[in-house]
């Protein structure tokens, strides 16, 4: 999978509770979700953001909460992949479950500043700063946990097992 | 002989059907228990059916607690706990737990003996990690994760490497769980534990009572932590027997485990801690606080709302009202600690005091209902987290402490210390 978009990006401990806040979470229902897409850290996103684009983010990406709804509401508002330098644990698991990609890449995040154009190849890793002209090098996913992305996420990945 | 293994270490081997785990080994575990509630249930539920099975692995080991927006706070709250009700009575779950018998999720699991030491439990609810004061592996998951563990009893995870915090020494007047956990995570970080197991020792943690064990794992996910874990004493032990509803198997670190840290804190260090917007790492002494007026104050939530915390909160309200300028919400987690709040006169003191007491729920923590913020207003809280945005609107502001420091601070209408009411 390969995507290119425009970087949007943030700081770290972006937690989840302004990825979605609690007040939208009397729902499920990810148009839903998508619309309030971190509101309370940038009321402005969802009005910028374009479908393919990148999310960029510095240390501990999806703190908090373990609430599904925050892969959910950003794979919803358009973003077509998330680069951090690292994400809090059930975020990066809740992401892989949802079949929303994520890649670990510090020197990325670094390298790259709000509005470049990024293009991003999940197969391999590669990260390309297309306005900046550099590349980077992501952490691949273990075997593993690449056999439950490539299955198509958690439950088809159970699915296939059945 | 197997290799030394930390007590995550060994739950995690036993139930992975392995003599010995490693940090970083990805493992199959057979689960215990695995949670949901209201919010998180829902998605569980849609996913579930995707998996194909009809029936859940073992409807006696699935705990559905409608507890975030319940009593039910609008209708769309309505259908998501309806949703959740109709699952559990079409699969036949055991531990649903209806309003009038529900409580917050984390006090009500253990107090009713569901989950016991030696367990490995996913919830999906980050604050899970409360049931390793139990001695048990308990994490939070997503949705999705949970629907896989409603479907099958198993999950995968990555054995955590452990970082061990050894607490020891007398603690000062008014220090509690609370003020030892707002420590640590001020001083490790809000990701100072990332992907880690958090273990806790020491012969501070092996006086506290469980409700302050309680307190100490359940934040272990705001220094991001995958569990908090405490061994099982003769404490754990008083706690477990005629509640456990299984019986319960004990384990403990071998003395030459390996850790990524080893922290020695001597309890005189810590005094009674707040944390400040918008971390719950942004930590500060009290003592250097007292200038924050606040609008409301919440005591309660799966953090401190346990009997213990109640009993401290009314010593500290006795015989006082709150400042005229602060709004007192307290809110026992379960309909056990409300019985027995009542019984032991604690409403009287709260009600005296002008507080509100309210039926058990998340409510406010989450800027549910039941205490929400507007623009500009400003709570102490005895919940978990200090987000931006957290209780209600994103220009609120959340403090984090004790419920000592909670009822002072009501009293005060200024963030305080119980010892500087007159």
């Amino acid at each position: 999978m390969k995507f290119t978009g425009t970087a949007h990006r943030y700081g770290r401990d972006v937690d989840t509770d302004v990825i979605i806040p609690a007040r939208y979470l009397n729902t499920s229902d990810p148009v839903e979700l998508g619309k309030h897409c971190m509101e309370d850290l940038d009321a402005g996103f969802v009005g910028k953001v374009e479908a393919g684009d990148i999310l960029v983010a510095e240390e501990n990406f999806g703190c908090g909460s373990s609430r599904e709804h925050a892969p959910i509401s950003i794979k919803a508002a358009g973003v077509s992949v998330v680069i951090a330098k690292s994400f809090a644990r059930i975020f990066y698991r809740n992401a892989i479950n949802t079949g929303l990609p994520i890649m670990e890449a510090p020197d990325a995040v670094d390298g790259i500043s709000d509005g470049d154009k990024v293009t991003v190849d999940a197969d391999t890793g590669l990260i390309t700063n297309e306005t900046a002209g550099v590349s980077y090098q992501a952490q691949p996913f273990p075997p593993f946990i690449k056999d439950i992305i490539e299955g198509g996420g958690l439950v088809e990945s159970l699915k296939a097992k059945a | 002989m197997t290799r030394a293994m930390t007590i995550t270490e060994k739950i995690l081997a036993a139930h992975a059907g392995l003599d010995s785990v490693e940090p970083g080994q990805l493992v199959n575990c057979k689960l215990d228990i695995v949670l949901a509630n209201d919010v998180t249930a829902p998605i569980s539920i849609k996913e579930f059916a995707k998996i194909g099975v009809e029936k859940v692995w073992d409807p006696s080991r699935i705990a559905l607690v409608p507890d975030h927006y319940t009593p039910n706070k609008d209708i769309k709250s309505a259908e998501q706990a309806k949703m959740v009700r109709d699952f559990a009575r079409e699969q036949d779950i055991s531990h649903y737990y209806e309003i009038g018998c529900m409580g917050v999720e984390h006090a009500l699991l253990p107090e009713r003996g569901v989950v016991v030491a030696g367990d490995v439990i996913i919830g999906a609810d980050s604050h899970t990690c409360t049931y390793g004061a139990l001695g048990a592996f308990a994490t939070g998951v997503g949705s999705t994760d949970a629907a896989a563990g409603m479907a099958t009893g198993e999950a995968w995870f990555k054995v955590p490497a452990s970082i061990k915090f050894n607490v020891t020494g007398e603690l000062g007047p008014w220090v509690s769980g609370k003020d030892i956990i707002l420590h640590i995570i001020g001083m490790i970080g809000v990701d100072g534990a990332l992907y880690q197991s958090m273990e806790f020792t020491g012969d501070t943690i092996e006086r506290l009572g469980m409700d302050d064990r309680f307190t100490i794992c359940n934040m272990a996910i705001e220094a991001g932590g995958k569990n908090g874990i405490i061994a099982v004493d003769d404490t754990a032990r008083a706690y477990l027997t005629g509640r456990a509803e299984r019986e319960w198997v004990e384990y403990a670190s071998d003395a030459d485990a390996e850790y990524a840290a080893v922290y020695d804190i001597d309890a005189a260090d810590i005094v009674p801690t707040v944390a400040w917007p918008h971390l719950p790492s942004n930590t500060r002494p009290v003592a250097e606080s007292r200038e924050v007026v606040v609008d409301q104050v919440v005591i309660g939530s799966c953090t401190n709302g346990r009997i213990e915390d109640l009993r401290i909160a009314a010593k500290v309200l006795k015989g006082r009202t709150v400042h005229p300028g602060v709004r007192l919400i307290v809110i026992p987690a379960t309909q056990a600690i409300y019985r027995q709040a009542m019984n032991e006169g604690l409403f009287d003191i709260f009600l005296d005091a002008n507080a509100a007491v309210s039926t058990p729920t998340c409510g406010p923590c989450l800027g549910g209902h039941m205490g929400v913020l507007a623009a500009g207003e400003r709570a102490l809280a005895t919940t978990n987290r200090n987000f931006v945005g957290r209780m209600g609107d994103p220009k609120s502001e959340v403090y984090l402490g004790s419920p000592a420091v909670a009822a002072a601070t009501a009293v005060a209408g200024h963030i305080a210390l119980p010892d500087d009411l007159t």
